[in-house]
């Protein structure tokens, strides 16, 4: 039955008690089954972290449980650990060690030995693509590579269970890259759980086959990135760049058409055969317009540029979910 | 106890790829070499014995060790560390045993490089070896019992600063029990039990007796149960302030 590495039975973590008391995760349930990819995403302060801290150990919930591996985190805690492999935020490191030092360090700790202990270090470390810094100290590497560190640290004992603390905040683009390259390359390898907190959306629909979306403590949304951007109101909306005659009232126009909710200026630039106007059609829930709107402006014979489908926008749910919850 | 084997390994040698370890070492031993010869007039007394050397470490002590012991968990709590190694499989005692016998040990290290003034007064003339051995027990118990306070103190704070301060403050409480301003601060109002039990407590009267050559079981037993005491104090200590 218990097919679940991770479980958490209406968690709940209550910082200080009376009256100034924050109520920082609010009776938090879900489950994250072998082979899930889990985008755990929330505004700051949202209780990502204090989540996370909860499931790895190091912050002892108020009430509700979590389960690892089915190891109550509270009642087994070094049991939890043992499969649990974690990049605390910031991916923090000892600053005078070495990569090297420090990889051994962890290795000693998890308790790797003699062979299995070298052939650990080196996956993990062609994996997180170390090999130029082993010797240096952690104090002196860029962002970049002190992140990964800290996720050699965490995949050395191949966990069945990885979570991430925000893995690529603040990195650069390429580094983003190769860290989120890295995480699907850990997911391909099946019968693991991965769960990884963020509030870069682009990031879950990269990497993640599931999302959460956390705000004030609650779990307010979960489902796959599309069905969430689904939930978008631009979900199957229409782009288009066109130009117009010159006195024609192209919102006007496009949004007498049925199933049309509504039309949003895209903005209008001048080019040499005329004004072009970019503006997006938004559906009516469930409509499907695009073929409507492009015959429509076909039989109007307006030149069009670009027609494009929008598959909806996670960062729009993710505003309307969250802000909606702060106002109560 | 589980993690406490590489926790005090990876601290140990921590102390030797920074220059805390060579600065400490080097302190260290130019100020016990300036208090037992300049200050202390060794030659002038014209005796082969080391008790001018062993009386200055309760004061020496009390500036280094809490100098030592301020980092051990201010430290973790500042660089994040303290969340890394709390989620890695060790249990908490094997975390606070590690790092703080780790930090023994190199105190233990620093004093054994005094060895030379052993050989120095044997050389001179024909002091009382068990003694001495005595007084390097005493010695090495004292500075336990002043890193087991400190580490609890650095537990309780991300500030090295405030841990230094507080620790040499307490230090200097229990250097002192029994002497001039604390029993003066409880005469008159505490009852003669307290101040006797007090009194007790001082660090200055064990290492002492110690130094002198008498290694008393209580005396042991007292610094045993202190870091024990205070250990477990620090242990319950990490779990404050985690929330932010």
């Amino acid at each position: 039955m218990s097919e679940a590495l991770i479980r958490l039975e209406k968690l709940t973590k209550r910082f200080g008690s009376g009256a100034g008391s924050i109520l920082a995760v609010d009776g938090v349930t879900f489950q994250v089954s072998p082979g899930e990819v889990l985008g755990f995403l929330g505004p700051n302060g949202a209780g990502k972290s204090t989540t996370m801290k909860m499931v790895t150990g190091y912050l002892a919930p108020t009430s509700g449980k979590a389960v690892v591996c089915g190891h109550d985190v509270v009642e087994d805690p070094i049991a939890v650990k043992e499969k649990v492999g974690y990049l605390p935020e910031g991916a923090p490191a000892y600053p005078d060690m070495t990569p090297e030092s420090f990889l051994r360090f962890v290795a000693d700790v998890r308790r790797l030995k003699g062979e299995a202990r070298r052939a650990a270090i080196d996956k993990a470390v062609a994996r997180a693509q170390l090999q130029g810094v082993m010797r240096q100290p952690i104090d002196t590497l860029s962002k970049g590579f002190k992140r990964r560190v800290g996720l050699a640290q965490a995949i050395l004992h191949e966990p069945p269970v990885l979570i991430m603390d925000e893995p690529t905040d603040g990195l650069d683009p390429n580094q983003k890259h190769e860290v989120r390259k890295l995480i699907r390359e850990m997911a391909r390898e099946g019968g693991r759980a991965i769960v990884l907190s963020t509030h870069i959306l682009e990031e879950v629909e990269a990497v993640c086959t599931r999302a959460i979306v956390i705000a004030r403590g609650k779990v307010v949304a979960d489902g796959t990135p599309a069905e969430l951007a689904g939930r978008s109101r631009y979900h199957n909306a229409v782009t288009i760049t066109l130009i117009p005659p010159a006195g024609v009232m192209v919102f006007d126009e496009l949004s007498r058409l049925p199933g049309v909710a509504g039309v949003e200026d895209g903005g209008a630039m001048q080019s040499a055969d005329g004004v072009k106007v970019t503006c997006t059609v938004l559906p009516h829930k469930g409509r499907e317009i695009a073929g409507q709107v492009g015959q429509f402006v076909r039989t109007k014979n307006w030149r069009m540029d670009l027609l494009r489908v929008e598959g909806g926008r996670l960062d729009d749910v993710f505003r309307d979910l969250t802000a909606n919850k702060s106002k109560g | 106890m589980r993690g406490w084997l590489p926790i005090f390994k990876r601290e140990l040698s921590g102390y030797f790829v920074t220059p805390v370890a060579y600065v400490f070492i080097v302190i260290f031993l130019a100020l016990t070499g300036v208090f037992t010869f300049e200050i202390g007039s060794f030659y002038e007394q014209g005796q082969a014995e080391l008790r001018t050397f062993f009386g200055f470490h309760p004061w020496l002590y009390l500036c280094l060790i809490p100098a030592v012991a301020m980092r051990l968990w201010a430290e973790e709590r500042k660089g994040g560390t303290l969340e890394l190694l709390m989620t890695l499989p060790v249990t908490r005692a094997g975390a606070v045993l590690g790092k703080y016998l780790a930090a023994w040990a190199f105190c233990g290290v620093a004093l054994l490089l005094t060895i030379p003034m052993w050989i120095t007064v044997n050389w001179l003339g024909d002091p009382d070896n068990g003694a001495i051995a005595a007084a390097y027990v005493g010695s090495f118990l004292l500075a336990g019992g002043f890193l087991a306070i400190g580490s609890a103190v650095s537990a309780g704070t991300r500030s090295q600063v405030i841990a230094f301060i507080v620790s040499v403050v307490l230090c200097f409480g229990f250097l002192l029990a029994g002497y001039g301003p604390v029993i003066n601060f409880f005469t008159g109002w505490a009852p003669q039990s307290i101040l006797e039990a007090l009194a007790s407590f001082s660090f200055l009267t064990r290492f002492d007796s110690i130094a002198k050559g008498v290694i008393d079981l209580r005396d042991l037993i007292f610094f045993g149960s202190l870091i024990a005491a205070c250990l477990t104090i620090n242990a319950a200590l990490l779990d404050t302030g985690k929330g932010e």
